[in-house]
């Protein structure tokens, strides 16, 4: 009855959303006005069905059904409750389910409380909402029933890939589709405001919440994925531009430009059709991603299950949604009026050049990606790596750097270098006796020498926009960007220290021999056998000293699970302030000794740490932006009471 | 109206003839050497098992053409072509194979099991060799020519039906 009631839920949001798209578009022509009430309540009905029909696919796993397929497929009787509930969206039906919800959601949260806008604008982006939504019902329905029952129930059910079962990663994924959520709200408040041909400042603030939200969350989830792979996966790396890496990334990229051009808009009235195009783009690369990881058309590390009907329909929404709103776009932008005129050396100067950049870098990583599927196609096996990405990125990304260092000094609409004078020497100077150090270290390739320099410069610039304010009185979005900035520096500065200065030792030892990498004496104290619920291992016990200090206990294991039946290694850190120490066990090497895999990484975990300051400065900014939406809210209710007495 | 508000929509458009066009092609995951037609690269490998003698480039440039075997006792595909590979040897192919990531008593297990049809067998223990050959799994079978260049690659285990092909191409290598 459950997984019924589930499909029933579905085919009413399904419906719904119908309604809400039919009512939208009508109430746009004229005399349209008798369906335009019926936009509201579809959406906010919409979303209490899509999330009912959530919680039925939750609960179906929840009691593991194993007579519907999905269930049987994905879980496994003996698992602890949280990973049969995260098993609901580790799959690719779950997972489209948990999107839409979300989405739906989104939907009737903004049908509910969003009343700046002109009424005729939201009902656009309401109808937009209804479309995107559509085509994933019907994806759901058609191709990906979640709620598909098995002829018979099985006897057990297959389990979550174990790699999987790990707390971290059962809420990676719906992170990720947080993001890519808000990125569709944005995206439909693009559309919306294009069809009314109303690109103002206060659309850009209605919109810049979402885009906020949905870049915490795909920092986090960045964040997040690029830990678990460094500490899952146990090759010691922490970013490969796997595609689906990437997949997450130029969402990301975009929204991070987006964020930008929506604050010029929001506080300057420019960059109107930019910013449109930007909210178009932002949610295109989490539709491509999508469909890039799930058609199976580029090999990837994350293995999702791999369909192409899966990929042809993706395609077909890709095509709807993108395809419209381009075709949109270049029909419209046009008779968006430009905005205002501001010198290169403003604010928005510096912000449109942080936004060319951005779309540089992510048009590289864009095209990166999708070569090996180009040159396939004239039967050319390629495979885009490192040499490509991190170089051609630098171009961009350096340049990016060195103006975000200066340009929260800048004032809006015209300023002049000569009056920021005496903090940029001080940045120059800063970053110069950075570089110096970093020589003086040791030997390392440019590309981190400069990541190092940067970061030390950026990170203290970062404060700069601070000096001379009181702190108590400096808005929350503007600590958000400081924090948001710093914590860039932050991450940066792990990333340029771990590639210059890891060092990497690969043994065969005996129980009580020491091998040594960096500063760290690691000696094997024993190997033992070890079980959990539903896998045994073999397990290292380690004993590392850091500079002949306090011996720290280190336990890796290599782990197999039989349900279903794979190898995962466990890596074992020890962190330190000033870095981790990875290591790794391999196999049995013959002659009672163990293969050992060993990295030092100094300040690796700054590169994590700075993601999530990153995503904090967004949550501040988020913050403080709706507190002022809301102050503002109450004024105007206060504004508009008073003038209903002053007419009494 | 400008023509360059068109220009994102014509890329989005590029992007989906690619892909589309990806989606209809049959997926394979073989990867073919780009060291077909050049000469072997230099190494010398450690037997991989007692009884054996490692192999070295030299092995393989001794005037007749030879198949080099990339296999490993952990791979099921290679147990199901050492039929294949005793009946290459009855016809008088040398055959120098490469252990890959293998044991000694696992590589003498195997050979005592299913047969020992190589004339040498190197151990590859960090698949060095095999990478440098562009070999991308196991099994996989390499003709080389009297010269020591990589003359013709075959991907996967080999079947009777591939037996006469791979005969040819031996053939071929000889001229």
């Amino acid at each position: 009855m459950i997984a019924e009631l589930g499909l029933a839920a579905l085919w009413l949001a399904a419906a719904l959303a119908a309604l809400q798209l039919y009512a939208g578009t009508r109430a746009l022509r004229p005399g349209g006005e008798a369906v335009a009430a019926l936009v509201r309540p579809a959406a906010v009905v919409q979303g209490l069905a899509c999330a009912i029909g959530f919680v039925m696919l939750l609960w179906l796993f929840a009691i593991t059904d194993l007579s519907v397929k999905l269930v049987a497929a994905n879980s496994h009787s003996a698992k602890p409750m949280i990973f049969k509930l995260a098993g609901a969206w580790g799959n690719h039906e779950g997972s489209m389910l948990l999107w839409v919800a979300v989405m739906a959601l989104s939907g009737a949260l903004i049908a509910l409380i969003e009343r700046r806008l002109p009424e005729k604008t939201m009902l656009a982006t309401l109808a937009a909402q209804a479309f995107v939504g559509l085509g994933f019902y019907a994806f759901l329905i058609v191709s990906s029933n979640p709620f598909e029952r098995l002829p018979q129930p099985a006897a057990e059910g297959l389990g979550l890939n174990p790699l999987l079962q790990d707390i971290g990663l059962a809420f990676h994924p719906p992170t990720l589709y947080f993001g890519y959520v808000g990125l569709s709200v944005a995206f439909s408040f693009a559309v919306g405001a294009l069809l009314t041909r109303q690109v103002t400042p206060e659309f850009a603030r209605v919109m810049r919440p979402w885009v906020l939200g949905a870049w915490v969350f795909l920092t986090l989830g960045i964040t997040a994925g690029s830990y678990w792979a460094y500490y899952e996966l146990g090759w010691g790396g922490w970013w490969f531009w796997d595609p689906v890496e990437n997949a997450s990334l130029m969402p990301w990229l975009a929204a991070t430009a987006l964020l930008h051009s929506a604050s010029v808009l929001a506080a300057r009235d420019a960059l109107r059709a930019w910013t449109i195009m930007l909210g178009v783009v932002a949610f295109s690369m989490s539709m491509v991603g999508t469909f890039l990881v799930r058609s199976g058309i580029l090999t990837s590390v994350h293995a999702f299950a791999v369909d192409p009907e899966r990929g042809s329909f993706i395609l077909v929404l890709l095509t709807l949604y993108i395809g419209g709103a381009l075709a949109l776009f270049a029909l419209r932008a046009g008779t968006v009026t430009e905005g205002q005129r501001f010198s290169i050396t403003s604010r928005e100067g510096a912000l449109v050049f942080n936004n060319v950049m951005l779309s540089a870098v992510l048009a590289i990583v864009l095209f990166g990606t999708l070569y090996p599927l180009l040159t396939e196609a004239f039967d050319v096996r390629v495979s885009v790596g490192p040499p490509y990405f991190n170089p051609m990125g630098a171009i961009f990304v350096v340049p990016m750097l060195l103006v975000m260092t200066v340009g929260p000094l800048l004032r809006w609409r015209g300023d002049s270098i000569g009056r920021i004078q005496r903090p940029l020497i001080l940045i120059a100077v800063i970053m110069l006796a950075a570089l110096v150090a970093a020589l003086a270290l040791g030997e390392a390739g440019v590309l981190p020498l400069l990541g190092l320099a940067l970061a030390v410069g950026l990170a203290v610039a970062s404060f700069l926009p601070l000096r001379g304010r009181r702190l108590t009185r400096v808005p929350l979005a503007v600590w958000g960007m400081v924090i948001a900035h710093f914590g860039l520096a932050v991450a940066l500065f792990g990333m340029a220290s771990e590639s210059a200065f890891s060092e990497e030792r690969l043994a065969a030892i005996a129980v009580g021999d020491t091998a040594r990498v960096g500063p760290w004496d690691v000696t094997l104290s024993e190997v033992l056998p070890a079980a959990g619920p539903n896998w045994t291992a073999i397990e290292g016990h380690l004993l590392a000293s850091y500079a002949g200090g306090d011996p720290i206990a280190l336990d890796p294991q290599s782990r197999s699970f039989w349900a279903p039946p794979q190898e995962t290694t466990e890596s074992a850190l020890a962190t330190r302030w000033n870095g981790q120490l990875y290591a790794v066990v391999g196999s049995d090497a013959g002659a009672g000794r163990w293969q050992l895999r060993l990295w030092w990484k100094p300040f690796v975990t700054f590169i994590w740490y700075g993601g999530m300051l990153v995503a904090l400065g967004g949550a501040l900014a988020l913050i403080g932006r709706v507190i002022d939406d809301l102050r503002r809210r109450a004024v105007r209710a206060r504004i508009a009471e008073r003038r209903a007495e002053e007419a009494v | 109206m400008r023509w360059w508000w068109w220009i994102p929509l014509l890329l989005f458009a590029g992007f989906l003839g690619v892909a589309a066009y990806q989606l209809t092609q049959p997926k394979d995951d073989l990867v073919p050497s780009a060291m077909v037609g050049k000469p072997l690269p230099e190494f010398e490998l450690p037997p991989a098992a007692e009884g054996t003698s490692g192999v070295s480039t030299a092995d393989l440039k001794g005037g007749k053409p030879r198949l080099l075997n990339v296999w490993a006792s952990w791979c099921l595909p290679c147990i199901a072509e050492a039929p294949q590979l005793e009946r290459l040897k009855q016809e008088g192919v040398e055959i120098v194979g490469i252990a890959i990531r293998d044991r000694p008593e696992d590589v003498a297990a195997f050979l005592a099991r299913h047969g020992n049809p190589y004339a040498r067998i190197g151990a590859d223990d960090l698949s060095q060799v095999q990478l440098a050959i562009g070999s991308s799994g196991v099994p996989e079978t390499f003709v080389i020519d009297g010269e020591g260049v990589i003359r013709y690659q075959h991907i996967g285990d080999i079947r009777a039906e591939h037996v006469p092909l791979l005969l040819e191409k031996l053939r071929e290598a000889g001229k």
